[in-house]
């Protein structure tokens, strides 16, 4: 019996997480700096790394239609469970609200992404500038209550390994090292 | 019969064409509203776009005597629109326009040349951050009824004009050349 994700599952949840610390941190890192070469440097690499995980993303909800993830524990009452599907489905919501948002602001604001400096990604809104404050703006609120849900999914991953005592982690995890 | 008519039709066809051929239009009073400058340049391999508000241009054109032709344009630097505020504010300082010690730029004709088919040629000084380079610059014309369209494109190199220093003056992430388009119309005096 497998109650582990394949492997594909797991390293897209782990090269996206990883990349997505990544924005993060570069996101509210960058927009303070004064304006530099590196700044915009930074936001060529920003916007570069988000398209990147945009389509990872994608690539991740395909697996996920196409595959069922192992149940979750019996021990589970039924609103938790509910709550933590909820929980999930909010995450790939933002995931892919969040880069969109990054990519319509870019439009608006008229500075067109150019995926590596090579493949240039269509601007579907025309310059303007107060679109581009409000959608600034509709990336950041959606940045802060995704770090909002994160917190709660690494806290809820961690209760279930260290107090519920259960597989939930470590399913996720590299099996080799922790199932011998 | 025949005798009178020929001086009569010669007389109408001369003062037909004469108001055109003596004193033909001249293009000199500038049309604010139906005249633009724009700028574009590559950042980071991705085109960046943006206007002057505000210019002035003096000019004189008389299509059959284009190379008695000459402009002045200048060009209100402090007017820029880059796209955002925060870039607007940042070429205004020393190490872009420096726009407090130099607040204008400024394109003088010193030739005009016909190349033919509404195509011209102007050849002149611009000035930028008191440094002047030689420039030509194409332009087509067109005549619109009483106005007079010209447009053009040329590239210049910020790096001449020292406009970007310091951390700026590479040219990896704001690329040396910049690419100024214009129409400016013209009505015709009398
Ligand atoms: C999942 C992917 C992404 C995450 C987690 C993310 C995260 C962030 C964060 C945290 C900020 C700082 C917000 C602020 O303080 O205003 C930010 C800013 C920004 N992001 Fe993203 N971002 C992502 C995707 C994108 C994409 C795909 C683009 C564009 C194609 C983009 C463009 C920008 C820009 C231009 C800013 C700076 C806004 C400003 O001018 O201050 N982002 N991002």
């Amino acid at each position: 019996m497998t109650t582990h994700y394949t492997p594909v599952a797991k390293a897209l949840h782990w090269l996206i997480a990883l990349l997505l610390f990544g924005l993060l941190a570069l996101g509210f890192y960058m927009q303070d700096l004064p304006l530099s070469p590196q700044k915009l440097q930074l936001y060529a690499w920003h916007k570069w790394a988000g398209v990147t995980v945009f389509l990872l993303v994608l690539v991740r909800l395909a697996w996920r239609v196409t595959h069922r993830p192992p149940p979750l524990p019996e021990h589970m009452p039924r609103v938790m469970q509910l709550a933590a599907h909820a929980g999930h489905v909010l995450l790939y919501a933002l995931m892919i609200a969040i880069p969109l948002s990054g990519w319509l602001m870019s439009s608006a604001k008229g500075f067109q992404t150019v995926w590596f400096g090579v493949l240039p990604i269509p601007d579907l809104l025309d310059k303007n500038r107060e679109l581009g404050d409000l959608l600034q703006t509709v990336h950041l609120s959606l940045n802060l209550f995704f770090v909002v849900v994160l917190i709660g999914h690494i806290g809820a991953a961690l209760k279930h390994h260290f107090i519920d005592r259960d597989d939930v982690l470590t399913r996720m995890l590299p099996a080799r090292n922790l199932e011998p | 019969m025949k005798p009178t008519l020929k001086p009569m039709i010669l007389a109408l066809t001369l003062a037909a064409a004469l108001p055109w051929s003596s004193h033909a239009a001249e293009y000199r009073q500038v049309q604010a509203d139906q005249s633009a400058i724009t700028f574009a340049y590559q950042q980071m391999g991705v085109t960046m776009d943006g206007k002057f508000n505000r210019f002035t241009a003096q000019l004189s054109f008389d299509p059959e005597r284009p190379e008695a032709a000459n402009a002045t344009v200048d060009v209100d630097l402090a007017s820029i629109d880059t796209g955002s505020a925060e870039s607007d504010q940042e070429v205004a300082g020393k190490v872009w326009f420096n726009i407090p010690a130099f607040p204008t730029a400024r394109f003088e004709t010193r030739s005009v040349k016909a190349l033919g088919d509404h195509r011209y040629e102007a050849a002149g000084q611009l000035t930028i951050k008191g440094k002047t380079q030689d420039v030509v610059v194409p332009a087509t014309f067109t005549a619109q009824g009483k106005a007079g369209v010209f447009e053009g494109r040329f590239t210049l190199r910020r790096g001449d004009f020292a406009i970007g220093e310091g951390p700026w003056a590479k040219f990896d992430v704001v690329a040396n050349d910049v690419q100024i388009q214009f129409r400016i119309t013209a009505n015709a005096g009398e």
